[in-house]
């Protein structure tokens, strides 16, 4: 997989597959890679509630978040490559996004707990990188003003359910104990990203436990992620419903190429 | 959607620019009025209509009935001293 100076270059023939980043792509590709498949993969999950939430409202609401987030994913996207290509013809391995995003809608509350732990590290990473000079800077610091608003969303929905009624206290927690497991995977490195990856962990531990605690939630003690995770999202790997949910996902354009409204 | 009646109404009043009133721009259903407002900006306020929004519980509106719309409104209509018609309105001012 690395390249040195005497391997011959790839004859023009011999194509890589589809959109899938060279090896030797700069960093950045790979942030924007990362960080655009988290937008674009929760932004699908959170469209599939239209039609389905629990009352007309939410479902604008949680329709404007997948747009905000969409929105990210194609400026990031298109920083990596050909936009189309790198959402609708790569396949699962190639794909990059934090296996938090990708698990199922759930209930309304596992939604929201998807939400909470995702926007707050969301809000904080967007943050840090703002203030870089990195390439995708300008992206971070128009999105983190849409990402404050996700994360006042999750706030305010967590606080209501999880201090609500005892159904509603119990699918709450529900959410929150099952989505846990993900969440170390936030705070491992990424190349092209240089964060203060200690200040972001503790940031987001921090304010996850004001909201839960203030939700009267018990803030789940298990590990951060599992073995069986094995360098998870980031390095392709992902969970089982991923496949089902990229085969909705890009069955249109593959089975129609290049068709435009 | 039987859950959303169980949410109270809400109705949304939205002020485009700063000088301006608030206007009505609809209602919604929300639990309480915090999510109200939240509701409001993301039904009626996401393409830069609003610089400030007021929910107000539909049910501490009292409005005045159709059927004494005369008595209400038909007495002043014939009296052009009520009316502030005399007067000539200043060029670029746009809302009086």
């Amino acid at each position: 997989m690395t390249p040195t100076p005497t391997t011959p270059a790839p004859s023009a023939t011999e194509a890589a597959p589809a959109a899938t980043p060279a090896p030797d792509a700069p960093a950045v590709h790979t942030a924007a890679l990362a960080l655009g498949d988290d937008a674009l993969v929760l932004s699908h999950r959170l469209g599939e509630w239209a039609g389905h939430a629990p009352v007309l409202e939410e479902e604008v609401a949680l329709a404007n978040i997948a747009l905000d987030l969409l929105g990210q994913a194609r400026v990031l996207l298109s920083l990596a490559g050909d936009e189309d290509e790198l959402a609708y013809l790569r396949e699962e391995r190639s794909f990059r996004n934090l296996q938090l995003v990708e698990q199922p809608n759930g209930d309304f509350a596992h939604t929201i707990a998807r939400q909470l732990y995702f926007s707050v590290y969301q809000n904080l990473m967007y943050g840090q990188l703002a203030a870089t000079d990195s390439p995708l800077a300008p992206l971070a610091a128009k999105a983190v003003k849409e990402v404050a608003y996700h994360q006042d969303h999750a706030e305010q929905w967590t606080l209501r359910l999880g201090d609500g009624t005892a159904e509603s206290h119990e699918r709450m927690q529900r959410g929150v104990d099952a989505l846990w497991r993900f969440t170390g995977e936030m705070f491992a490195p990424v190349a092209g990203l240089d964060l203060d990856r200690e200040a972001l962990r503790e940031q987001w531990t921090a304010t996850v436990t004001a909201v839960l605690q203030k939700a009267t939630l018990t803030v789940p003690e298990g590990p951060q992620s599992g073995a069986w995770t094995a360098g998870a999202g980031r390095e392709g790997l992902h969970t089982e419903s991923f496949g089902r949910m990229l085969a909705e996902m890009q069955h249109l354009h593959r089975s129609h190429p290049g068709a435009s409204w | 959607m039987t859950g959303s009646t169980e949410w109270p109404l809400w109705e949304v009043f939205v002020r485009s620019r700063r000088g301006l009133s608030h206007t009505h721009a609809g209602s919604l259903h929300a639990p309480d009025a915090e999510m109200a407002l939240r509701n409001a900006r993301d039904l009626y306020t996401r393409r830069n209509e609003g610089v400030s929004i007021w929910v107000v519980p539909s049910a501490e509106i009292t409005a005045s009935s159709p059927d004494e719309k005369d008595s209400f409104f038909e007495p002043s209509a014939d009296k052009p001293y009520r009316h502030p018609t005399f007067y000539d309105i200043p060029e670029g001012v746009k809302h009086l």
